[in-house]
């Protein structure tokens, strides 16, 4: 047949390259497996990490962010851009092979497209070659004209990026004309006369290659059907070695960063995987001090970032000029690991991992302390890195070694005295409940030997202590009174459930005060808890074990609402506009996002509005429990962004479901001198005020 | 009754008002007391303190030795024990000299101690009842010293106020020659100065000073913003220092700046006495405090139960009003 | 260096409301917390400190009972090698000299080239240091705000004095500090270190093995005794102002104005 013919024709002019192109595939891949084993050093003496659980959901999950690139569209633009190329590079995987195998192997046909799938498949990838192609021009215009702020690199983390980036979109635009050109050259030669024209995709990079060669000699098509081949080759393997040099590595081990993804965000990691909180006392040293005690996975995540910054642009605390860029812990630890474990030569020692600010380390102790684990970071990141689960991790080190800036210590030291990081004493703990009039309209029960109760209200350390909080609390105790809930609190008895002290790397102490609640809940004997703390609600869902199921009071009240016991006067303001900000531990950490907002949307004449940034993108108000006492180096607090981005909705009351968010929110709307035209109100607080009691019932 | 000595501290000549105060102090152990003043030194600044003392003191110590020219307290110690008479009762004044002196001359001595004396009851027999402070001054204590040995006092400067007594002519006693060779562990080196800073406190008429009340170092605008309007300048109590909020020359108090302003409008402020010893000149002394308990209301002339954070700013804005009304 | 720390568990003011008992003999201690007296931990934090620079060994020491244990407990988890308990019966009502008799007698069964105190207790007097050093004929300086080793036989150190200034000498080893606080920033104690060191034992020194004669310290020892706690009688105090915020504001611009306060 002409094809076949044709075809040897061309291997022929490949031929007298078969011995160097076999030596580049040796080399290429020798290279390649050598670099890899390399990388895969330092995995091998990280700390273990159990990730090979469950593979079958493991590998929907590959399906849906790996293959779907489920994440990729939050940032429409380059979302689009990376899928076309991400789908072009898995189109062209297959011909890209039989490519290379071609120039050994002369008759090399992949299996399967020997038939009618062949063609199909050629035309596909033509499209593929020249989608891509199109893909890296945009893409280097967008870095050098465009620009997207969240690419560029901050001074002090060093130079742009911007360099590399423009070298490898090149060298792909290179290998998507190599492998067209290659393309092109055969077609060109089929064309001449006498021989029948092997269809190339209309309009495709290598019909226009094509087009342009129709005239040229043969033998110069045959010249350049081997540089084609050649170039192709060469730079085919040169961006399999060089990949692992840098951003690029994530083509690897993007697959492989997803399957072994946390399946569970919300379960932090254990101090040291496999070791039961029982024989915690056996590992003499908490947290990650050097490099060596993160885990494999979390080494495989350095490897596997895009330097896309998505998470960076996201993260509050790099909003406000706090000295933390997620992207940046990681391009950081990737870089030490490069240097730590070169390619070439030994593995040499490195520098601490995190010290004070001019010390040289890699991270510095405010890098650290900054994060408020709002988890925007890794709600963004297309490649699913951990970012919450390494903050931690470096802080139990930091706080192992001793070092812990003064302004936590004192609370510190006050949760392990008190319980509470006020140092108020535990005998006032349900003094909010016991002041005499509110006794008298809504009696608590504090539950003990003879007071039981179905329901357990945990009302942890803010709102039961803090003047301004504990109106929450009454609101709460009010709202569980009206629809009729029997429960108590445990007063005295109630510690701090200890949701920062465990993310500040307090470990140990987390656990006293953990222990110490779970046995006041079972020696209570309620069979469900409800809290209006989100950072409680979080603690008690994912932290504790054994304890009964636990909700957040705005997901009572939508349940009330939605079964007609819980109606609404109509707001009296009607020209105030409310807007809901999400909570970080109540939406983005537990995906409660509707029921607050069907709350209020049953508030007759309540006008709502919604924040740009809400949802999963909701931003933080500046961090709770530990964090309102850590002083931050900033140049303006979250909550102030936060308070001018509900002005912006064009809202005057914010609604907030959390004590933290709120202590944040008033303060911010005092410094941001909006006082007086913006204020703040808690879910809670807002339908004690609005229930219509039996009879107000509007009908 | 044993003879009672006050040990005064002097500086370039001059004695401050502790020097009087311990001449009071001395008159409340026994009304009948005439206390002897010792002063340690060398040279015209020597002679001219003892001077200082010549109109409250019927007799003055003068040890004009020159290892002395600047104050050791072990060298000192080692003077006083040689020329005090045995089972006398010595008043030194409490601050940064006589905590390093008393305890020590006590031992020496072989007496009983007591420091920081707010007030003194009288003597009971061989006891003298006194009042101290503890717990931050959240309590005080009565204590009872044995003085059938004689004692060592430490007086809270401020504590008692300086009498008017007769006018009388003291006579400096030369006491130098008893003292003989004097030998220390410990040498002065030199005095670092402390930093100037961009703001002189104690040039200013008018100070919004902040305590701990002010809760963060971001809301140490709200004050800078008021002084600002005022015309004042922000200083501070020691807390504020130590938890590096403001800078060390801000810092009022026993351990910081003495002021004499006009107005002293003290935020937040709890009130310790450490704070307090370092207003002079008894200004128009203006508290705001949340906590109606706090002592500073016990010595301010005009009180406020307020949040001052909130208090504050809206002080700032009344103030700019005003100005732009003018 | 060998440096001993005197240090003392006392009721912590920033935790505890402090209030009389109803005797007036005493404060009421149902409910009080209790931690090791903050001058004092930044006393060991500094002598950590030094022996991170100099090489060395931190012993901890305390007077009393059982239950200040827990203090020393506390201190080896921070990092001090060695923790020793002096307590005995014939030691309780010790007043200031007391404990420095005490503490002199057992720095003299050892050999400690530098022994550091807080600078004052909460319920104390700012005195023991000074008394200590008297009693050993060790130099000593108090309110210590800087400590240079220069070399084995001495030290250089700042003092606290007026103004903010500090003043710098000399002192021969051995010798006796009291160290004033914010001296330096200790560093954090966590939990995990002080379960680490809750078994480890303690060796108790008492009269006896002391040497010490039992009516020299002690009740019977003591020359100044407190007699009972009170809260005194509120004086005048200030003028306060009752008035809405916007009246309190104009009152005191009032009386500022008065004062020559606003041109």
């Amino acid at each position: 047949m002409e094809n076949i013919q044709s075809l040897s024709q061309m291997t022929s002019w490949l031929a007298t390259g078969r011995i160097l192109f076999l030596l580049i595939h040796l080399l290429g891949v020798g290279c390649f497996a050598y670099i890899v084993a390399k990388r895969l050093a330092p995995l091998i003496r990280g700390e273990r990490d159990f990730r090979f659980d469950q593979p079958l959901v493991r590998l929907g999950r590959v399906l849906k962010f790996w293959l779907g690139q489920w994440k990729h569209p939050r940032y429409r633009t380059a979302g689009i851009i990376h899928i076309f190329i991400f789908a072009g590079f898995i189109v062209l995987a297959i011909r890209a092979f039989s490519v290379l195998i071609v120039g050994v192997s002369e008759n090399f046909v992949m299996p399967g497209l020997s038939g009618r799938a062949g063609p199909i498949y050629d035309i596909i990838t033509d499209y593929a070659a020249t989608i891509v192609f199109l893909c890296m021009v945009i893409a280097v215009i967008r870095r050098l004209v465009f620009k997207p702020a969240r690419y560029a690199v901050p001074a002090r983390y060093g130079k742009a990026h911007t360099a590399d980036a423009i070298f490898l979109l090149s060298l792909i635009a290179i290998l998507m004309v190599a492998d067209s050109l290659f393309a092109a050259a055969k077609a060109a030669a089929q064309s001449q006369p006498g021989q029948s024209v092997e269809s190339l995709a209309a309009f495709s990079l290598p019909w226009i290659l094509q087009k342009a060669l129709l005239s040229t000699a043969l033998s110069t098509l045959g010249k350049l059907y081997f540089s084609a081949y050649l170039v192709h080759e060469l730079t085919f393997y040169f961006l399999l070695c060089y990949r692992p040099f840098g951003i690029q590595f994530h083509v690897e081990t993007s697959l492989f960063n997803i399957y072994f993804a946390k399946l569970d965000r919300e379960i932090l990691k254990p101090v040291r995987w496999g070791v039961s909180d029982e024989h915690l006392d056996q590992v003499k040293s908490f947290g990650v001090k050097s490099f060596e005690d993160f885990t494999w996975k979390h080494m495989l995540d350095f490897y596997s970032c895009a330097d896309c910054g998505r998470c960076s642009d996201n993260c509050p605390a790099n909003a406000v000029g706090r000295p933390l860029s997620p992207r940046f812990i990681t391009v950081k630890a990737r870089d030490y690991s490069f240097q730590h474990y070169p390619v070439l030569g030994r593995a040499n020692d490195g520098r601490p991992l995190v010290g004070s600010k001019d010390s040289g380390s890699i991270y510095s102790e405010d890098e650290i302390w900054s994060c408020t684990t709002c988890g925007a970071c890794e709600a963004e990141c297309p490649l699913l890195i951990e970012y919450i689960d390494k903050i931690v991790d470096l802080r139990r080190g930091m706080v192992d070694d001793g070092n812990v800036p003064q302004s936590l210590q004192k609370p510190l030291k006050a949760l392990e005295s008190r319980g509470n990081p006020y140092g108020k004493m535990e005998k006032k703990k349900a003094d909010w409940a016991n002041a005499k009039e509110f006794q008298q309209i809504c009696p608590v029960k504090t539950l003990d030997k003879k007071n039981g109760a179905d329901t357990l209200y945990f009302v942890d350390s803010i709102t039961a202590y803090d003047d301004r909080m504990q109106s929450i609390a009454r609101a709460t105790a009010k709202i569980l009174n009206h629809v009729g809930e029997n429960f108590g609190i445990l007063g005295p008895a109630e510690r701090d459930s200890g949701h920062e002290v465990r993310r500040f790397g307090e470990e140990t102490l987390f656990m006293a005060l953990r222990d110490n609640n779970v046995e006041a809940i079972k020696a209570s004997g309620v069979k469900r808890i409800v809290t209006a703390d989100p950072h409680a609600y979080n603690a008690l869902k994912h932290d504790y074990k054994d304890v009964p199921p636990v909700e957040h009071i705005s997901q009572v009240i939508a349940r009330e609402v939605k079964a007609g016991k819980i109606k609404f006067n109509p707001v009296e303001n009607a020209d105030s506009v409310y807007t809901y900000h999400d909570p970080c531990y109540l939406g983005r950490h537990n995906q409660i996002y509707d029921d607050p907002r069907d709350v209020l949307d049953a508030i007759p004449g309540l006008k709502r509005v919604e924040m740009k940034r809400s949802r999963d993108r909701s931003f933080c108000c500046g961090g709770g429990g530990l964090m309102l006492f850590y002083e931050p180096k900033e140049e303006q607090r979250m909550g102030v962004k936060r308070v001018q981005m509900a002005a912006e909705a064009g809202a005057n009351v914010i609604v907030t479901a959390c004590p933290f968010c709120m202590v944040n929110i008033e303060d911010a709307i005092k410094v941001a001198g909006l006082e007086g035209k913006m204020t703040a109100i808690d879910l809670a607080e807002l339908v004690e005020k609005q229930i219509a009691s039996e009879s107000q019932t509007v009908a | 009754m044993a003879r009672i000595f006050t040990y005064i501290m002097h500086k370039g000549g001059a004695v401050d008002d502790t020097a009087f105060e311990l001449a009071a102090a001395a008159r409340r152990i026994d009304p009948a007391a005439s206390p002897t003043a010792i002063l340690t030194g060398w040279g015209g600044n020597l002679d001219d303190a003892c001077k200082a003392l010549g109109a409250s003191y019927p007799e003055i110590w003068k040890i004009a030795i020159e290892a002395l020219a600047y104050p050791n307290a072990e060298l000192i110690r080692g003077a006083l024990v040689k020329v005090l008479p045995s089972n006398s009762i010595v008043l030194v004044a409490h601050e940064h000299f006589g905590i390093d002196l008393a305890p020590g001359l006590s031992i020496k001595l072989n007496s009983a101690f007591v420091s920081d004396v707010l007030d003194i009851s009288g003597v009971e027999g061989a006891g003298l009842k006194v009042v101290r402070q503890e717990f931050g001054g959240q309590v005080s204590a009565h204590v009872r010293c044995d003085l059938s040995s004689g004692a060592v006092v430490t007086v809270r400067p401020g504590a008692f106020k300086p009498q008017e007594g007769a006018a009388i002519t003291g006579a400096v006693v030369d006491k130098s020659a008893d003292v003989g060779a004097l030998a220390a562990g410990r040498r002065y080196v030199e005095t670092v100065v402390a930093e100037a800073g961009d703001v002189d406190i104690t040039k200013h008429n008018i100070l919004v000073s902040i305590g701990r009340g002010i809760q963060e170092k971001e809301n140490v605008s709200i004050a800078e913003e008021l002084a600002e309007a005022l015309g004042a300048a922000v200083s501070c109590s020691r807390p504020v220092v130590d938890a590096k909020w403001m800078e060390k020359s801000r810092q009022v108090g026993s351990s910081g700046k003495t002021v004499k302003p006009k107005v002293y409008l003290a935020c937040g402020i709890s009130g310790s006495f450490q704070h307090l010893a370092g207003i002079k000149g008894s200004p128009l002394l203006i508290a705001i405090n949340k906590n109606p308990k706090a002592p500073i209301f016990q010595v301010a002339d005009v009180g406020i139960v307020d949040d001052i954070l909130e208090f504050l700013p809206e002080l700032t804005n009344k103030v700019r009003e005003m100005r732009s009304a003018a | 260096m060998e440096i001993l720390v005197c240090v003392r568990r006392v009721p912590d003011t920033s935790e505890n409301e402090i209030q009389v008992n109803s005797a007036g003999d005493d404060i009421e201690r149902d409910d009080l917390v209790y931690s090791i007296n903050e001058a004092d931990n930044y006393a060991v934090e500094e002598a950590l400190q030094i022996v991170a620079r100099v090489g060395g060994n931190v012993t901890v020491a305390t007077v009393g009972g059982n239950d200040d244990e827990e203090v020393l407990r506390r201190e080896m988890a921070m990092g001090a090698n060695h923790g020793v308990l002096i307590t005995d019966d014939a030691f309780s009502g010790s007043d200031g000299r007391g404990i420095a008799t005490i503490l002199k007698a057992f720095v003299q069964k050892g050999n400690y080239d530098l022994i550091l105190a807080g600078i004052q207790a909460e319920d104390g007097g700012a005195q023991v240091g000074g008394m200590l050093a008297a009693l050993l004929d060790y130099p000593f300086a108090s309110l210590v705000n800087s400590i240079e080793v220069l070399d084995g036989k001495k030290l250089k150190v700042g003092r606290e004095i007026e103004g903010g200034n500090k003043e710098m000498s000399e002192i021969d080893l051995p010798c006796v500090l009291s160290i004033q606080t914010g001296i330096n920033e200790p560093r954090y104690v966590g939990m995990k270190g002080i379960r680490q060191v809750a078994s480890i034992p303690i060796p108790t020194f008492g009269a006896s093995n002391l040497g010490l004669d039992p009516s020299a310290v002690g009740e019977s020892g003591a020359k100044v005794k407190r007699l009972n706690y009170f809260v005194p009688a509120l004086g005048k105090g200030a003028e306060i102002l009752h008035g809405s915020r916007e009246e309190n504001i104009d009152k005191v611009l009032e009386l500022v104005a008065a004062k020559g306060g606003l041109k």
